[in-house]
C-alpha cells in the first residue's frame, strides 16, 4: 500500500469469487486488490455481506472449490496461492499463514482439550513427539497470558470464559510462528474491557514477531486503534483504501463518510440524530449497476451525467491512497467539509 | 432526575436462579445471583440507559421490569402499585403499558405470520379496538416506523434486519405503552442500520413521550440516547448519574476503565483518553467475590472493599443524583489509574 518501499509479504490482485447457487450468481468478491508488508496491519471495514470474510477464507484456500469461480492472483511470499495443490496449502496453513476466527467456541472441538487442539497444528508441522507438543502448547497460552497454563492446558473449551478461548484460538494461530495472520471479526464477540486486551495482545505480539496481520472488521475504532492501514469493502469491490490516518481523518468515498457519520461518539454532540446511511446493502446476487452504492448515496445526483447509476467508478490509487467514486476531487472538498468541521475542531 | 412520582420505581430488586445438582435427591445447591439489590427508577418520559458487559444482569433486569420473570427479591412498583409478585389478572392492565423491544429481530417475529398480524397481535390480545379498525392502526404504525403501509400483508421474510426491527417497534408501539423495555434493540444490526433505528427510537421518544429502559452494551449509542445511565456490574448497579455526569465525571473506577475501553474512530496517534487495562475476566455471579465486587479486577482494592460492600451514594464532590457505589472514588481531573502491567502472567 502506501509503504512502496517495504516489499509487501501478501498480495492480492484483482480478485474475483464467485459462487454459483441456485439463485444465480453471487459476486461476493468482485475485483479486489490489496498488498500487506510484514509487521504491517492491514484493516478490512465493511458490513456483512460486503466480501470481507470471503476474501480471506480464499487466502487460506478454505472456499469449496466445487462451487467457486476465483479469478486473479494471490501471492504469499511470492508464491501464487490459487493454482497450489491442496497439499502445499496444507504446508502453508497454520504454518506460515493463519487465521483467527470470530466464534471461538463454535471454532474449537468441543472433545479435546486445549492443549491437544494447539499442540495439533504444531505436531503437524514439525513433527514434534506429543509430549514436545505439549510442552509447546504450555508455553504458547503463557505467551496469551492464560494463568496456570500448565493446569490450563488440559481443560476443554467450555471451561473457559469468551475472552479465554479467543486467547487460545490465538495461541492456536501463533503456534508455528507464522508469518501472516488473518483476524477475522475476533473481538466483535468479546466485552469492550476483554477486547482491549486481546487487541494489546495482538499488537504485543506482531512487534516481538513481525507478523503482517490482516484485520477484518465492522468497527472503525477498533481500525484507529490497530491498522496501519485501511481497505474499505461495499458490495464485494474496495470503495476506498488508504492509510489509517489518511482514511479516518480525510475520507475520499460517500460510504466511508457515512459509515463514520452514523456512529455516535463518546464526546460528539448528543442532542443531534444521527446522519444513518439509508436504505440496506446491496444484493450480490443482483448487485446495483454502475457504482454499488449509488442507490445509497447521497451525492450521486450531484455527479454531472449520472454515471452513477450506469458506470462502474475505476479506483485509482496513487501512492497507496485512492477512491473509487464520480465524484471530482472538487466537489468533494465541497461535500465533504462538513465531517472535517465537525470532527476534527 | 426522577421526580416524587416516577412510573417505575424498583428498590432492591433482586433475582437468583436457582442451581439443581445432587444426586439421588435433586435440590437446589446454589443461585446464580444475576441481580442483587438494584435501586432506581424512571420518570415519565425519560431514557434511563443500562450498561453494562455481558453477564452483568442488566438484560434480567428488563425481564425483571416487564416481569417476564418473577423477582427474588426487592420491589418493583409501577404509578405506586406494587408489581413485583402480582398474578396475571392483575399484571393484565398493566402489560399494555409496558411493552418490550428485542435483541434478534429475526427470532422475535413469527414467520409464519405477516406484518398485519404481527403488528395487531397485542391489540388482539387486549381486545382493543381503535377507531377506524385495527387495520388502519396497523398502517398507521408502520408509517410511524418509516416502513410502506402497502407491506401490510407481507412475511418477515422478506424485510432486512432493519426493517424488521422498524416491525418489531412497531408491535411495541402498538398499545400505546408509556414505558418501553429495549434490549439491545440495534446490537444486531449493521452499522450503517444501527444509527437508522437509533434515531427511530428517539424520534418515536420525543413524539409521544414514551419513557424508555434502554440495555445495550455500547456505551456510545446509551450516550446517545439516555437521559440518564446506570452502570451495571455482576448484578449490581455501580454508579448512576445524568448522562453529562456519568460520561463527564466519572467516579467509579470501573465506569472509567470501561469508557477508557472504547476504541474511538480517531486517526490521532495520541488516544483522546489513557486506556486502563482490567485484568482478567468478569468472576462468576455463582459465587461473586465478597464486599465490592469489582475488588478483584481494581487497582484500587484494599482488605475495606473485600469486608464491606459499598454502598451506592452521593459521594463527595458528586452532583445530586450522582451515586457511586465505591469506598475509593475516583477524582475529577486525576490521571485515571496506572496502566497496569502487560505482563501476560497479571491476567488472572
Amino acid at each position: 500500500m502506501t509503504s512502496t518501499d517495504q516489499q509487501s509479504f501478501l498480495s492480492v490482485r484483482d480478485l474475483k469469487v464467485h459462487f454459483s447457487t441456485e439463485d444465480g450468481i453471487v459476486k461476493a468478491v468482485d475485483g479486489l486488490s490489496f498488498d500487506v508488508a510484514k509487521g504491517k496491519t492491514l484493516g478490512i471495514v465493511g458490513e456483512s455481506g460486503s466480501g470481507k470474510s470471503v476474501t480471506n477464507l480464499t487466502i487460506l484456500g478454505l472456499h469449496d472449490r466445487a462451487r467457486t469461480a476465483i479469478d486473479g492472483e494471490i501471492l504469499l511470499d511470492g508464491k501464487e496461492l490459487l493454482t497450489a495443490s491442496e497439499r502445499e496449502l496444507e504446508r502453508l496453513r497454520g504454518n506460515k499463514m493463519a487465521m483467527i476466527f470470530q466464534d471461538a467456541l463454535a471454532s474449537l472441538s468441543p472433545y479435546h482439550t486445549i492443549g491437544k487442539q494447539i499442540g495439533e497444528t504444531y505436531r503437524k508441522h514439525t513433527g514434534a513427539s506429543k509430549k514436545e507438543a505439549r510442552a509447546r502448547a504450555v508455553e504458547m497460552l503463557k505467551r496469551v497470558g492464560i494463568p496456570q497454563p500448565d493446569v490450563r492446558v488440559d481443560d476443554y473449551p467450555h471451561q473457559f470464559s469468551g475472552g479465554m478461548r479467543q486467547r487460545a484460538m490465538i495461541a492456536m494461530a501463533l503456534v508455528c510462528d507464522p508469518e501472516l495472520l488473518i483476524a477475522d471479526e475476533p473481538t466483535t464477540a468479546l466485552d469492550v474491557t476483554v477486547q482491549a486486551q486481546i487487541m494489546d495482545l495482538l499488537k504485543d505480539l506482531q512487534q516481538e514477531f513481525g507478523t503482517a496481520i490482516v484485520f477484518i472488521t465492522h468497527d472503525l475504532g477498533v481500525i484507529a486503534d490497530i491498522a496501519d492501514d485501511v481497505l474499505v469493502m461495499y458490495g464485494g469491490r474496495c470503495v476506498e483504501r488508504g492509510t489509517k490516518k489518511e482514511v479516518l481523518r480525510s475520507p475520499q468515498h460517500p460510504y466511508t463518510l457515512g459509515l463514520m457519520n452514523s456512529m455516535p461518539s463518546l464526546d460528539g454532540p448528543v442532542d443531534v440524530p444521527l446522519s444513518p446511511i439509508p436504505g440496506s446493502p446491496p444484493s450480490l446476487l443482483n448487485p446495483p449497476s454502475g457504482c454499488r452504492f449509488h442507490p445509497r448515496c447521497t451525492f450521486a445526483e450531484k455527479v454531472a451525467g449520472g454515471f452513477c447509476s450506469t458506470e462502474q467508478p475505476a479506483l485509482e490509487v496513487v501512492a497507496g491512497r485512492g477512491s473509487a467514486c464520480h465524484l471530482t476531487p472538487d466537489q468533494r472538498r465541497e461535500f465533504f467539509a462538513d465531517f472535517a468541521v465537525a470532527r476534527h475542531n | 432526575m426522577s421526580n416524587a412520582n416516577p412510573l417505575l420505581d424498583v428498590s432492591g430488586l433482586t433475582k437468583h436462579f436457582p442451581i439443581r445438582g445432587g444426586f439421588p435427591i435433586r435440590r437446589t445447591v446454589g443461585a446464580v445471583q444475576a441481580v442483587d439489590g438494584l435501586d432506581f427508577s424512571v420518570a415519565e418520559g425519560e431514557s434511563l440507559g443500562l450498561v453494562g458487559e455481558s453477564g452483568c444482569g442488566k438484560s434480567t433486569t428488563g425481564r425483571l421490569i416487564t416481569r417476564l420473570l418473577e423477582p427474588t427479591g426487592g420491589k418493583v412498583s409501577y404509578r405506586g402499585q406494587d408489581i413485583t409478585h402480582a398474578g396475571r389478572k392483575e399484571l393484565a392492565p398493566i402489560r399494555s403499558e409496558i411493552q418490550m423491544i428485542f435483541q434478534d429481530p429475526y427470532a422475535s417475529l413469527n414467520p409464519r405470520q405477516t406484518v398485519g398480524k404481527i403488528i395487531a397481535g397485542p391489540m388482539e390480545i387486549n381486545d382493543i379496538n381503535p377507531a377506524g379498525g385495527r387495520e388502519k392502526r396497523v398502517r398507521e404504525l408502520l408509517e410511524i416506523v418509516g416502513l410502506n403501509p402497502e407491506h401490510y400483508n407481507r412475511f418477515p421474510h422478506e424485510f432486512s434486519g432493519g426493517q424488521r426491527q422498524r416491525i418489531g417497534v412497531a408491535r411495541a408501539l402498538a398499545l400505546e405503552p408509556k414505558l418501553i423495555v429495549a434490549d439491545e434493540p440495534v446490537s444486531a444490526l449493521d452499522v450503517s442500520i444501527q444509527a437508522q433505528v437509533v434515531n427511530l427510537l428517539q424520534q418515536v421518544q420525543k413524539d409521544l413521550g414514551i419513557a424508555f429502559v434502554f440495555i445495550a452494551h455500547d456505551l456510545a449509542i446509551v450516550r446517545h440516547f439516555s437521559q440518564r445511565v446506570a452502570v451495571m456490574y455482576l448484578g449490581k448497579i455501580v454508579e448512576i448519574a445524568d448522562r453529562d455526569d456519568l460520561y463527564g465525571n466519572p467516579r467509579h473506577p470501573y465506569t472509567r476503565a470501561l469508557l477508557s475501553a472504547v476504541p474511538e474512530a480517531t486517526a490521532d496517534d495520541v488516544p483522546a483518553r489513557e486506556r486502563i487495562l482490567l485484568k482478567g475476566d468478569v468472576p462468576s455471579p455463582i459465587n461473586p467475590p465478597s464486599g465490592c465486587r469489582f475488588r478483584t479486577r481494581c487497582w484500587k482494592a484494599t482488605d475495606k472493599c473485600a469486608s464491606e460492600a459499598p454502598p451506592l451514594v452521593q459521594v463527595e464532590g458528586n452532583k445530586p443524583g450522582h451515586l457511586t457505589a465505591c469506598h475509593y472514588p475516583e477524582t475529577e481531573g486525576t490521571v485515571p489509574a496506572p496502566r497496569l502491567s502487560k505482563d501476560p502472567q497479571a491476567a488472572v
